[in-house]
């Protein structure tokens, strides 16, 4: 991979801080920067077609279902599935929702059992937490072990026949571990039970394939994968869509109604799509997923490996002020906290050097229980991410310390 | 006082010392203490903050929780302030620490170490992190007023 050449198709590597930094953006696992590609997919509907999708008896109606179809197309290509099981939704958190709210609000019986566990992120944790309640299911949590990583066999000693559906995510968004969710889905199936994966942290890091991970729901965002904001997929066997009750009604879902109350719902996944889409985003995600697979997700996967063992060394061997919190883990994030320095006053520093860096909880309650600190600094790493902008991180974080931090309000 | 508090040294060694020590930092069982919780939507600043406020006067302020320097500082700071002030001190006080947070003109001698925090403008996203604990402060004083009505 080019790095060099890659950041030039990305105009926001070129702006500076207000202080005259080169920026340095640290915080991809809150969203990525778009690449020229994706963002003249994006006006390109706005000054070409501009009508609205699945209306069209004239021309360009015409066209924009065809493109819009044809994103649906590329999305499965994407993710290895069929064109009919990918549903658009506005993100991640919408797709999540769908299925707690959808699938198993209608299915579960009082005393049945979801798994989750304490690195989720909220989205895959509030939905279900809800869902149990109204439905006086329980929910239950799977042990993480010492390094925050959900194992199948864990998995295993939780399940029962009890349990009906297992939330989890694919890369946990606080410490970047991969989980072996095709592992865990099989024991998951024996049970009789479906697995809903979040797959916002993995699709854009790592080839996901639907079929090989035989996962029965996958929720990702566009913008995390450098598409815009306000598109995402939720990917679900077809038998599952199927049954899954939309959250919205609307235009463009059901195929007739009556004022008696009969409403005949169109077929997945155009039932779960009512109201006009975000159309522009539907074809910006199209142009970031070309963009992706055109460097190769497993180019991507491997830099940004390499990148991460760089920093991480780089911050074990010349850092004496740091403590990481997931060195043994195979990520692209490295959580850590600045010696004696809260979270977020380390992060304003960073951010006065150029450096946007991600404090706080990140969503996620497994601190306190597992890495034992209220709160970390996320530095979370993508392809267009260079040992450069690693080595200038190294000095700005040396010079960090609980008297230097206030040196930004002075 | 004036020329002292001018000094980035002192005022930084002013925050760091109420940072690392806040006094007034442990809350009170008391029944008689009013206590707000004030959770930062946007950041992880998580704190309750006590008053007892009797007869028109401030009579102990206390607070505790999990937050960044900034706030735990400024917090301990306006603790040490309000304590033993009347109400209308109080507010007083509060609306200069506020002019003097959006750079507008102000009384520094009412402010007393919370000048320290006159510059936390410059980094915009910080402001809610050095006004937490005085928005805290603020309602219960709303609060007590209205209790006497």
């Amino acid at each position: 991979m080019d790095v060099q050449k890659i950041r030039e198709d990305f105009p926001m590597l070129k702006v500076k801080s207000k202080k005259g930094h080169d920026l340095i953006y640290f915080d991809n696992a809150a969203t990525a920067f778009k690449p020229y590609s994706v963002i003249d997919a994006v006006t390109s509907y706005y000054t070409k077609y501009s009508v609205n999708a699945h209306r069209g008896d004239y021309e360009l109606g015409f066209t924009v279902d065809t493109l819009y179809e044809e994103a649906r197309e590329r999305v499965a290509k994407f993710i290895n599935c069929e064109k009919k099981e990918v549903v658009f939704t506005t993100g991640a958190s919408f797709g999540l929702n769908q299925v707690a709210y959808g699938y198993a609000g209608h299915i579960l019986q009082p005393g049945d059992v979801i798994l989750t566990d304490e690195a989720e992120h909220a989205s895959n944790y509030l939905p279900w937490m809800n869902i149990a309640e109204q439905k006086q299911a329980k929910l239950e949590f799977i042990p993480l072990d010492e390094h925050g990583m959900i194992t199948p066999e864990k998995v295993r000693e939780m399940m029962s026949d009890k349990v009906k559906i297992v939330a989890i995510a694919h890369v946990t968004n606080v410490l970047g571990a991969e989980i072996d969710i095709k592992e865990i889905t099989r024991i998951v199936h024996e049970y009789g039970a479906i697995i809903v994966v979040d797959g916002a942290q993995s699709a854009p890091h790592m080839k996901v394939d639907m079929q090989d991970l035989d996962c029965d729901f996958f929720a990702f965002s566009g913008h995390k994968l450098c598409g815009p904001t306000g598109i995402g997929v939720l990917y679900g066997k077809y038998e599952l869509l199927e049954v899954m009750e939309p959250l919205l009604l609307g235009g463009g879902s059901n195929a007739r109604y009556d004022m008696c109350g009969n409403i005949l719902m169109k077929n997945p996944p155009y039932k779960f799509e009512p109201g006009t889409p975000p159309i522009e985003a539907t074809l910006g995600m199209k142009a970031a997923i070309d963009y992706i697979d055109n460097l190769g997700m497993e180019n991507i996967h491997k830099y940004e490996h390499e990148l991460r063992d760089y920093m991480l060394k780089k911050m074990q061997s010349e850092l004496d002020n740091v403590e990481i919190y997931n060195a043994n883990v195979e990520s692209s994030i490295i959580t850590f906290n600045v010696k004696d320095v809260f979270s977020q006053d380390a992060a304003t520093y960073f951010s006065d050097q150029g450096i946007s860096l991600r404090s706080g909880q990140h969503c996620a309650k497994l601190l306190m229980d597992v890495l034992k600190t209220p709160s970390t600094l996320r530095a979370s790493l993508y392809f267009y991410n260079t040992k450069e902008e690693v080595d200038h991180f190294i000095e700005v974080c040396k010079s960090i310390s609980k008297e230097s931090m206030l040196d930004v309000f002075f | 006082m004036s020329s002292m508090m001018n000094d980035p040294m002192i005022l930084r060694q002013i925050i760091m010392d109420h940072g690392e020590h806040p006094r007034n930092h442990e809350l009170s069982q008391d029944p008689t203490y009013k206590e707000k919780h004030m959770a930062s939507d946007s950041c992880i600043d998580d704190i309750h903050v006590q008053a007892k406020i009797e007869d028109g006067k401030i009579d102990d302020v206390r607070f505790d929780g999990v937050a960044c320097t900034i706030s735990t500082s400024s917090t301990s700071i306006m603790s040490e302030l309000l304590i033993g002030k009347t109400i209308e001190e109080a507010r007083e006080i509060i609306k200069n620490y506020r002019a003097m947070i959006d750079e507008k003109p102000y009384d520094e001698d009412l402010l007393e170490e919370a000048v320290a925090f006159k510059n936390v403008g410059k980094q915009a996203n910080r402001i809610h992190c050095a006004t937490i604990g005085w928005d805290g402060m603020e309602a219960l004083i709303n609060e007590s007023e209205e209790h006497h009505d």
